[in-house]
C-alpha cells in the first residue's frame, strides 16, 4: 500500500525540516519527502494536505492505558484509540497495573494487546523494584528481554536509600535507563494540595516543594554515583527545575519532562475544589508554573508528558482530598503543547520536537521522527480549524480532565500509524 | 490567562442572595450584616432569651454528621427546632461511604426523603462544596464543618458574640491563638473578620501551627503570646487536639501551656476589658487556664447560646431567599402566559 500525501507543511524537528512537500508512504515507511515522485511510487491513495500541517506522531513518555487490572478507566484498545486521536502514536504506560509489570509475563501481555488494538506503538515501563515495594530488585534484565524501554517505580518511590543505590547501580551494569519521580513520602504526608496559597485558604493537606526536592536531591546524588541514565519524571516547582539545570552543567547525563496541565493550571484553579484539578504531584504556585515553562524554553526540560490517567466517575465523584489524582490527558497533550506556541514561548518546531523526537531520543525507540526509513506515524493538522473539548466527547475511558470547555486552534484532522489512517476527524 | 469559566458562586442564587452556606469566600459585607441583623431579631432584649417562631414549619431539616460532634448538633437542633421544622439528625460513619457512588448515594437517598435542608459536617475540606455542587436545585446545604476549611456558622457566632459585647468589629484588634493550621474555625473566622474590616488579624502559635502561606490570609503572624496579645480587643483561643504530639508538631501539653496557654498573667497584655473566646470544648490547662475560663473576661458560654441564634438567622435567610425566588419566577412565568396571550388574541 503506497500513500501519498501531498502539499502538506511538514514540520519535522528530527530533520530542521519545516516546508510545504509530499510525504511519499510505502508499506507503512516513510520512503521519501521530496517534490518529485520517488522512481516507481504509484500511490493507492493520495492524501491532499494543502494548507495542512504534517507532523511526526507524538511519543507519550507517561501514560496509563488501563491494562492490566481494574484500578484505571479503559481498556488498551480505548486508550490507544484516544491517543492516535490527540496524534499520540508512541506511548509508554509506568509499571503501576495490576499485576505490577515486574515480570516478562505482563510486559508482554501489555505488548501483545497493543499489537492487537494496532492503533499505537504500546511500550511498557519495568518496575524498578519487586511489587514496586521499594524492598527487592526486580529481574531487570529480563524485563529488559520483555521489551521494557526503561525501569521506574511509577508514583512509588524507592524509600530506602540503600535499596535505591542498589537499584541504580544495578540498572545501570544492564544498560538500563531509569525513569524516577521524585516525592519523599513523609514530607508529602496525607498532603492533596501545593504548600501554598490555596491550601492555606481552603485547609486542604498540604504538599511542601520540599517533598520533591529532598527526594530529588537524593537521587541526583545517588545517580551520579551509579553513572546510570536517568530521566526525572514529573517536575512540578521551580526549585527542581534550578537543581536539575545545575546537574545538567555538572555533566551529568540526566534528562527530564513535566507534565503538560503542570504548564497550564497552578494552584489557584484548586480554588472551588475541583477534583478534576486534583493532581499528583500537586499543581503549584504560579511562580513554579513560570519556572517550568522558563525550563521548557531554555532547554533544561526535555520532554512533555500527559501523565494520562484515565479515571471513572466514582474516582472523581468525592470531595477533593478522597478523589484519585489523576488527569485524562491523551486527547490534549498536542493541542495544549501548540498553546505553548500561541503564547509565545516557544516556536513550533521545538514544540513538536518536546512530544516527539526528545522522548523518543531518551526512550532510545524508533520513533518521533519522518526521516526516510521510519515507520510512517504520523499526524496531519488544521490549523485553521478551531475545536471545544466537550468531556463527554473524548474517547479515552476517563473522562477527568479539567480543560473541559477549552478551545484550542489547529486539530487533529488524520493521524497515520504505520502508514494506515486511524484515526480520522470526520470519518468517512 | 486560563480560558476556564469562573464558577458561578455555588451559595448564591440568581438573585445574588443566599443559597447555601458554605463558606464566607465569595460573600460579600452586607451578607454578613444581614445574618447578624437577623439573629439579633430572635434574641429576646430584655431576657435574653431566644424566640420560637414559626418561620420554617412544614420544612424538613437533615442533620448529616459523618464526623462525631455534640455541641455543634446540638445548637443546630435547638436552632431547627426553634425555627419549628421538622428535624432528623443521622450519624453517618465515613467507612460506610468510602466509595463515591455510595455517598452521593447516600445524599440522594436522603434528598427523596424530602429533605429541604442538610446540615452537613465531614471531615474532608470541601466536602460541603462537594454535597452542594450535586444536591437537587430546590435543596440547601448549611455547614458545620468541613476538613480543615471552614466552619462558617461558628465564624458568624463569634462575629455577633463580638459585635454584641465590643461593638463596631471595624475598631477592634483580634488575637486567634493556637493551631491555625489545622482550624476549619480560624479559617472562617480570620474571614470574617477581613470581611467586616477589623483593623488588625493576629494569629499566635508556633511555626509547625501556623499555615504555610499566612500571607494569603491578610493575617499578621505571632510566635510569641506578650507581643502578640498586645493591645488587642479580642483574644479567641483554638482547642489543641491531643494528635498534634503524634505528628511531631508539639513537644507536649506542658510545654505547649507554658507557651501559648492562656492565663490571667498573660490575658493582662491585652487591652483592659479584652473578651476571651473560645470555639470550645475548651481544654483546662492546655489552651486556657481555669481562672480565665471562668473569668470575668470570657465569654464562651455567651458564644454557645448566640450560636443558636446565629444559626437560626442563616437558615430562615436561606429560606426565605428561595421562597422569594420562587415567587419572582412565577410572576415572571404568569407575565410570560399573559403576554403569550396577548399577542395571539391580536
Amino acid at each position: 500500500m503506497n500513500i501519498l500525501i501531498e502539499q502538506a507543511r511538514i514540520i519535522d524537528p528530527s530533520q530542521q525540516l519545516d516546508k510545504v512537500s509530499n510525504l511519499y508512504i510505502s508499506r507503512g515507511h516513510v520512503m521519501a519527502i521530496s517534490d518529485q515522485t520517488p522512481e516507481g511510487f504509484i500511490a493507492d491513495q493520495v492524501i491532499n494536505a494543502k494548507g495542512k500541517w504534517l507532523i511526526p506522531g507524538l511519543v507519550d513518555m507517561r501514560a496509563r492505558l488501563g491494562e492490566p487490572g481494574k484500578k484505571f478507566a479503559g481498556s488498551i484498545a480505548s486508550e490507544t484509540k484516544a491517543a492516535v486521536a490527540g496524534g499520540i502514536t508512541s506511548l509508554c504506560c509506568p509499571p503501576d497495573t495490576d499485576p505490577v509489570t515486574d515480570t516478562q509475563a505482563v510486559a508482554e501481555l501489555i505488548q501483545r494487546r497493543g499489537r492487537q488494538a494496532a492503533t499505537a506503538f504500546v511500550l511498557p515501563t519495568g518496575a524498578l523494584t519487586k511489587g514496586l515495594e521499594g524492598k527487592l530488585l526486580s529481574n531487570m534484565h529480563s524485563l529488559k528481554q520483555g521489551g521494557c524501554v526503561a525501569l521506574s517505580q511509577a508514583n512509588q518511590p524507592v524509600e530506602n536509600p540503600l535499596v535505591m543505590k542498589n537499584a541504580l547501580d544495578y540498572a545501570s551494569s544492564q544498560d538500563l535507563l531509569v525513569i524516577l519521580r521524585c516525592e519523599d513520602q513523609e514530607l508529602k504526608n496525607n498532603g492533596v494540595a501545593h504548600a501554598g496559597m490555596v491550601s492555606t485558604r481552603l485547609g486542604l493537606p498540604n504538599i511542601p516543594t520540599s517533598a520533591e526536592t529532598i527526594a530529588l536531591a537524593r537521587d541526583l546524588i545517588l545517580v551520579e554515583e551509579s553513572g546510570v541514565r536517568a530521566h526525572f519524571s514529573q517536575l512540578s516547582c521551580a526549585r527542581s527545575v534550578e537543581m536539575i539545570a545545575q546537574a545538567k552543567q555538572r555533566g551529568l547525563p540526566i534528562t527530564c519532562d513535566v507534565a503538560i496541565h503542570q504548564l497550564h493550571l497552578t494552584e489557584m484553579d484548586v480554588m472551588d475544589f475541583d477534583p478534576f484539578t486534583h493532581v499528583s504531584p500537586p499543581l503549584r504556585s504560579q511562580a513554579d508554573r513560570d519556572a517550568l515553562r522558563m525550563g521548557v524554553k531554555t532547554g533544561i526540560i526535555d520532554a512533555i508528558v500527559s501523565d494520562h490517567t484515565p479515571l471513572g466517575r466514582d474516582d472523581k465523584a468525592l470531595p477533593f482530598g478522597e478523589s484519585t489524582p489523576g488527569i485524562s490527558g491523551l486527547e490534549t497533550l498536542l493541542a495544549l503543547t501548540l498553546r505553548l506556541v500561541e503564547d509565545g514561548l516557544i516556536d513550533l518546531s521545538q514544540a513538536i520536537k518536546l512530544v516527539s523526537q526528545q522522548p523518543a531520543d531518551i526512550l532510545g525507540i524508533h520513533a518521533g521522527s519522518l526521516a526516510v526509513g521510519y515507520s510512517a506515524d504520523c499526524v496531519l493538522i488544521d490549523p485553521e480549524s478551531y475545536w471545544t473539548l466537550d468531556r463527554k466527547q473524548m474517547l479515552s475511558g476517563g473522562k477527568n480532565t479539567p480543560f473541559n470547555g477549552w478551545e484550542f486552534n489547529a486539530q487533529v484532522e488524520m493521524t497515520l500509524f504505520q502508514g494506515r489512517p486511524v484515526y480520522r476527524v470526520n470519518p468517512v | 490567562m486560563s480560558p476556564r469559566l469562573s464558577s458561578p458562586n455555588l451559595q448564591l442564587n440568581e438573585q445574588g442572595k443566599l443559597k447555601h452556606f458554605l463558606s464566607l469566600e465569595g460573600l460579600k459585607p452586607h451578607h454578613l450584616t444581614e445574618i447578624l441583623d437577623t439573629a439579633e431579631s430572635f434574641i429576646n432584649p430584655q431576657t435574653n432569651e431566644i424566640r420560637k417562631v414559626p418561620l420554617l414549619r412544614g420544612k424538613t431539616i437533615m442533620n448529616l454528621f459523618f464526623e462525631p460532634s455534640t455541641r455543634t448538633l446540638t445548637t443546630f437542633e435547638i436552632a431547627e427546632k426553634r425555627l419549628s421544622a421538622d428535624v432528623l439528625n443521622l450519624n453517618i460513619s465515613t467507612s460506610a461511604t468510602k466509595k463515591g457512588e455510595s455517598l452521593l448515594d447516600t445524599l440522594w437517598n436522603l434528598e427523596s426523603m424530602q429533605a429541604d435542608m442538610f446540615v452537613i459536617r465531614h471531615a474532608e475540606s470541601g466536602a460541603a462544596h462537594f454535597f452542594a455542587r450535586h444536591v437537587a436545585p430546590h435543596v440547601h446545604v448549611m455547614n458545620a464543618g468541613d476538613g480543615q476549611h471552614a466552619h462558617p456558622t461558628q465564624a458568624m457566632l463569634d462575629m455577633f458574640t463580638i459585635r454584641k459585647l465590643k461593638g463596631d468589629i471595624f475598631d477592634l484588634k483580634v488575637a486567634i491563638v493556637g493551631d491555625i493550621l489545622h482550624s476549619r474555625v480560624a479559617r472562617s473566622q480570620i474571614q470574617a473578620l477581613s470581611m467586616l474590616e477589623a483593623r488588625e488579624i493576629r494569629v499566635i502559635g508556633p511555626k509547625t501551627l501556623i499555615p504555610p502561606f499566612p500571607e494569603a490570609l491578610g493575617v499578621h503572624v505571632y510566635h510569641d503570646m506578650k507581643s502578640g496579645l498586645e493591645d488587642v480587643d479580642v483574644v479567641i483561643m483554638l482547642r489543641l487536639q491531643s494528635e498534634r504530639m503524634k505528628g511531631a508538631l508539639l513537644p507536649s501539653e506542658k510545654e505547649y501551656f507554658n507557651l501559648y496557654g492562656l492565663t490571667e498573667q498573660r490575658l493582662a497584655f491585652a487591652k483592659p476589658g479584652a473578651i476571651v473566646m473560645h470555639p470550645g470544648p475548651i481544654n483546662r490547662g492546655v489552651e486556657i487556664d481555669s481562672a480565665v475560663a471562668d473569668g470575668a473576661q470570657s465569654v464562651i458560654l455567651q458564644q454557645v447560646t448566640y450560636g443558636i441564634a446565629v444559626r437560626m438567622a442563616v437558615m430562615a435567610i436561606i429560606m426565605s431567599n428561595a421562597a422569594q425566588l420562587a415567587q419572582s419566577q412565577n410572576e415572571t412565568a404568569l407575565a410570560d402566559t399573559l403576554e403569550k396571550a396577548e399577542r395571539e388574541a391580536q
